[in-house]
């Protein structure tokens, strides 16, 4: 397998963006990607395209060949694959670029990932990330993705692992990082008494619990690590891309209060970038639900089961307090979250990062970043290691 | 809109709560699988279709007030996870209880009620929730 480097990364911003449609969005973000890895286009010989429900948001199904048409790329007739794993599409669409490059078979892959959310009304797109989990047995019983992580919350404070507080804290973390993204869906810090007041969504969970509804797309330019230096002057290496699986339905699990599938994808990416937790110096988790940072900070290793949400409460993750920066992008919850753009988003801020090209929220010095994207619930977890050249 | 038949498939299941037991290693499974994912090769031909207590305690719970489509009648309702007398865990929602009054440990029972209806002329889904046993 060969090593494969990040030559180029662009991001359209992310919000509520009336006046844009899906295929404008696609392609404003890959353009970026294109012009940042000074290359023409031409050059491109694959596209993976993350995107989880384009049938049910836009009612466009095939999306791979949309985005092959209005970028160009297929007129030299390229090859491209949409790829769905619910709220991991991004990140198993970034791995299977990654493995592209890596096996040989490409040399200069395109990995985009793109959702149009706000076409639809709010009852109508909660269906559709319902549908992640069990479609019979659970959203047909009326048990909402929400409610599911409402739920592990529940445990998570009755098992004395974390606090109302803390939990609410991984989003006052994200909102203080939004306010320092330019392309943020929400510049804004938030206090934590205004997350905790937050109209209830599913209790314990309130409205700034949750990650909002998004229209945005993200893009990464991918080559061989010994071309790179052709095309860029900075790039970034691939140390890892990891992914594993777990039960479709939460119920189905021994513990509701770890992922296991983070904790198998993390092993595996800590090996083979050979590192470890302590080493990643910015993280980007999917913090769709709040609750679901702290379980991601535990079940990735770096603190122990019943010590993330301190972390957060006390601002350890904070991008300047010397220790691993969490959600420097804002997160799923300041940033935005279109569903299929949110694990491409997340490898452009680790980029963008570890080029020390963050601007405000630079973190100093940043040598390894970590990418945690996760569908359902914990159901399908990528877990992806950036290195800085 | 779902067909008759979709509703129909999942009647044992949603109906009646019946999953499977793997014969090789014990283990019970709801909904029903064709084989343990444990035992795998091991429990072909030896699953066996196994009824699950309705009886159980509140493992955890939350009350939804964000509903998708097809529940935003029922807004705010309780949803429950459920460890059973088989020692399985189950989700589904809780009724015929203040909300306020739910509690982890809390005795339930399964009960078959009306989930949803697919329109003024579609098909009516019916499915197991929960009720205090009291």
């Amino acid at each position: 397998m060969r090593d494969v480097a990040i030559i180029g990364v662009g991001a359209t911003a992310f919000g509520e963006l009336w006046e844009k449609s899906f295929r404008s969005l696609g392609i404003e973000a890959g353009m970026k990607a294109i012009e940042d890895a000074n290359l023409s286009g031409d050059e491109i010989d694959a596209l993976y395209i993350g995107n989880m429900s384009a049938g049910r948001f836009i009612n466009q199904q095939h999306v791979d060949a949309l985005v092959a048409d209005y970028s160009g790329m297929a007129t030299n007739n390229v090859p491209a694959t949409r790829v769905e794993s619910g709220g991991a599409s991004g990140g198993v669409a970034f791995r299977e670029g990654v493995l592209a490059v890596a096996s040989g078979l490409h040399d200069m892959v395109l990995v985009g990932g793109a959702e149009k959310m706000t076409d639809l009304d709010d009852p109508a797109i909660g269906s559709i990330m319902d549908s992640t989990a069990d479609a019979e047995y659970e959203a047909g019983l009326g048990v909402t993705l929400a409610s599911n992580y409402a739920m592990i919350a529940r445990r998570m404070i009755h098992e004395g692992i974390a606090t109302r507080e803390e939990i609410a804290s991984v989003a006052v973390n994200s909102h203080f990082h939004g306010e320092l993204n330019p392309g943020a869906q929400f510049r804004r810090a938030v206090p934590l008494e205004t997350v905790l007041r937050s109209g209830p969504v599913a209790t314990p969970l309130g409205m700034f619990d949750c990650a909002p509804i998004s229209d945005g797309a993200a893009a990464v330019i991918l080559c061989p690590l010994e071309d790179a230096k052709e095309h860029v002057d900075r790039y970034v290496k691939v140390a890892a891309v990891a992914q594993a699986s777990d039960t479709l339905a939460l119920f189905q699990r021994d513990s509701i209060t770890e992922f296991r599938a983070t904790q198998a994808a993390a092993r595996r990416a800590y090996e083979a970038a050979g590192v470890t937790a302590a080493d990643i110096d910015v993280a980007e988790i999917h913090d769709d639900f709040s609750v679901a940072g702290v379980m991601a900070l535990q079940d990735l290793g770096m603190y122990a089961k019943g010590k993330a949400g301190a972390a957060f409460l006390n601002g350890e993750t904070h991008f300047d307090a010397g220790k691993t920066a969490v959600n420097t992008s804002g997160g799923l919850k300041a940033r935005g979250y279109p569903i299929g753009a949110a694990g491409v988003a997340q490898i452009v801020e680790l980029a963008e990062q570890l080029r020390g090209t963050a601007d405000k929220r630079q973190v100093k010095d940043a040598k390894h970043g970590l990418a945690q994207s996760v569908g359902g619930n914990g159901s399908a977890v990528t877990v992806s290691i950036l290195e800085a050249i | 809109m779902a067909s008759v038949a979709k509703e129909w498939r999942e009647i044992p299941g949603r109906y009646n709560l019946r999953g499977t037991k793997c014969g090789s290693c014990g283990k019970v499974f709801f909904p029903s699988r064709s084989f343990c994912p444990v035992c795998r090769r091991e429990s072909i031909g030896k699953v066996e279709d196994y009824k699950l207590d309705r009886h159980g305690e509140v493992y955890s719970f939350s009350v939804v007030h964000e509903a998708p489509e097809s529940c935003s009648m029922l807004k705010p309702y309780a949803v429950v996870m459920v460890r059973n007398r088989d020692g399985v865990l189950l989700s589904g929602q809780m009724v015929d209880v203040d909300v306020d009054a739910i509690e982890i440990g809390m005795p339930v029972r399964a009960v078959l009620r009306k989930l949803d209806a697919d329109g003024l002329a579609g098909v009516i889904h019916y499915g197991f929730k929960f009720t205090p046993d009291l």
